[in-house]
């Protein structure tokens, strides 16, 4: 019988588990600067059981979602328009192009002198973070459409709008979704960064709750909540969209 | 079916003193010059010649593509300065949307029409993808039909508006030679059965004389009609045919007089 191919990664997992909770314990480095698994997963399950990891977790989830849902409204049309338009894309993509380069905690003190410790300065840096990403994927793909497409769509006489909803939106969906994407991976990292650096009353999140990790000196409590983060991107991707792309990769003939 | 809104005009299509140019690396290029052309109403015409000749220029104004820069392109007297419903292409690709399966492909243009219920759409699309052969395979993407099944979708996808007139850029230059000639027999049944009028460009002599009523030779640089043949060989036409054979054999010989006549202006 052949093994099961999840059985080797997870055999190695736990072996360097055991090595790591051996070292830790056997005392060679303070417990305080290098926490053993076990004492992260202690964290983890207290932190589950008075709901702090949870309540952190939605306040995440929830300024991610909207920072990035704005983000990606703002941008895909902006993106069409840069692509549609020579003149917005050498003034708006041109500028799209660069704030993209721009790490998105550069945002932060701007958010904070504009709004303040507030909401608005997060969801502000988390917008930011996505918009520029989404604007050049949109453009970029929406340049790349196959001109016989077009020009078979509009021999059938399809124009304007005809033309966008059915013609060159689904044949740049690929470069979209990419696109959304990696706008949601910078999303996700500018809302860390807005977490870490704004003190805001209005919501306790897993960046608030990695800061607060650091000031009282717990690594366990810190090394949990980026186990998290990491746990929460790996998991959007896999339930989003990974999906969406193989549904895109199969139904036009690009996998297998 | 919707009834075909017959004209009794004895031709249909007319291109006068059509001349087209483009910005080339070398300055402005004449890819067409002074066409004077007259398509009969049921006609299948073929547009042959070497590359470089602007048959593919001339599909594409045709099309409305692209403007003529001098001379006029007129379908029923009315001038063409778009591309419309009215005049289809079949591409050298198949240029079929690979987010649509065969069946929304061939509905695509249909859905464009109006004055069609929903039922009659279908009714229609499926009536075309029957007539190519392809009638089982309308729920299929392109990316799982072979390349002659493509076309054949593409085909259908011309035919289904039921345009005045199907203009043909190369559509079989890609293909095998086995699939090219059964589809030489598919266009030949659907010509004579839906009398549509057809031009078609090509680079190959051979099956411009086994479709084509008549075969229009255009020479290179600029692009000029040369010399145009009447085929009148009995239809349905075979390519292995020795009658047809002849007939291209003349034909290329024609084309290579052409070719190696002097030049005008140069020394």
């Amino acid at each position: 019988m052949k093994t099961p191919r999840a059985l080797v990664p997870v055999v190695i997992g736990l072996l360097i588990l055991g090595g790591w909770e051996w070292f830790v314990r056997s005392g060679r480095v303070d417990d305080v600067l290098v926490p053993a698994p076990t004492q992260i997963g202690e964290w983890f399950w207290s932190a589950l059981r008075d709901g702090s990891l949870a309540s952190a977790t939605w306040v995440t989830m929830r300024r991610l979602m909207l920072g990035f849902v704005i983000g990606a409204a703002i941008g895909i049309p902006v993106g069409a328009l840069c692509a549609r338009s020579s003149l917005a894309r050498d003034t708006i993509g041109v500028l799209s192009l660069g704030l993209q380069t721009l790490p998105s905690v550069c945002w932060v003190p701007v958010a904070i002198i504009a709004f303040g410790q507030n909401e608005a300065a997060v969801l502000f840096v988390v917008v930011m973070g996505t918009v520029w990403a989404v604007v050049i994927a949109v453009q970029e793909s929406v340049l790349s459409v196959q001109p016989l497409y077009l020009r078979a769509a509009m021999t059938m006489g399809s124009r304007g709008w005809h033309l966008w909803v059915h013609v060159i939106f689904p044949a740049a969906l690929p470069g979209i979704i990419s696109g959304l994407k990696q706008g949601w991976a910078f999303a996700w990292r500018s809302l860390m960064a807005a977490e870490i650096f704004v003190v805001i009353l209005s919501g306790f999140g897993l960046g608030s709750l990695l800061h607060a990790g650091r000031e009282l000196l717990r690594m366990d409590q810190v090394v949990g909540v980026m186990l998290v983060v990491v746990g929460v991107g790996l998991l959007a991707d896999l339930i989003f969209f990974s999906p969406i792309e193989r549904w895109l990769r199969r139904s036009r003939g690009l996998e297998r | 079916m919707p009834a075909h809104p017959s004209s009794e005009s004895h031709s249909q299509l007319t291109l006068s003193n059509v001349t087209k140019r483009f910005h080339g690396r070398a300055g402005l290029v004449t890819a067409v010059e002074d066409i004077n052309l007259q398509v009969k109403e049921g006609e299948f015409l073929v547009l042959v010649g070497p590359s470089g000749c602007g048959k593919s220029t001339l599909l594409s104004l045709l099309a409305g593509l692209e403007q003529v820069d001098e001379g006029s392109i007129k379908l029923d007297g009315a001038d063409v300065v778009e591309p419309g419903r009215d005049r289809l292409v079949m591409f050298q690709q198949d240029a079929l949307f690979p987010w649509l399966d065969a069946l929304e492909n061939v509905l695509f243009g249909l859905r464009l029409k109006p004055g069609l219920t929903d039922a009659e759409r279908s009714e229609a699309a499926r009536y075309y993808l029957d007539l190519v052969g392809l009638a089982d395979k309308e729920r299929a993407h392109p990316h799982e039909l072979s390349g002659g099944m493509r076309q054949r979708v593409a085909l259908a996808r011309s035919l289904a508006p039921n345009p005045r007139v199907l203009l043909m850029d190369e559509p079989f230059s890609a293909l095998d030679a086995l699939t090219r000639d059964q589809l030489y027999g598919d266009i030949q049944k659907i010509f004579t059965q839906r009398k549509k009028t057809i031009v078609l460009v090509t680079h190959n002599i051979r099956e411009a004389v086994c479709l084509g009523d008549r075969v229009v030779l255009l020479s290179p640089n600029p692009g000029r009609i040369r010399q145009v043949f009447n085929i009148d060989l009995p239809r349905p036409r075979r390519i292995n045919d020795p009658a047809l054979a002849t007939l291209a054999a003349d034909i290329t010989t024609a084309l290579s007089a052409h070719l190696a006549e002097p030049k005008e202006g140069l020394v």
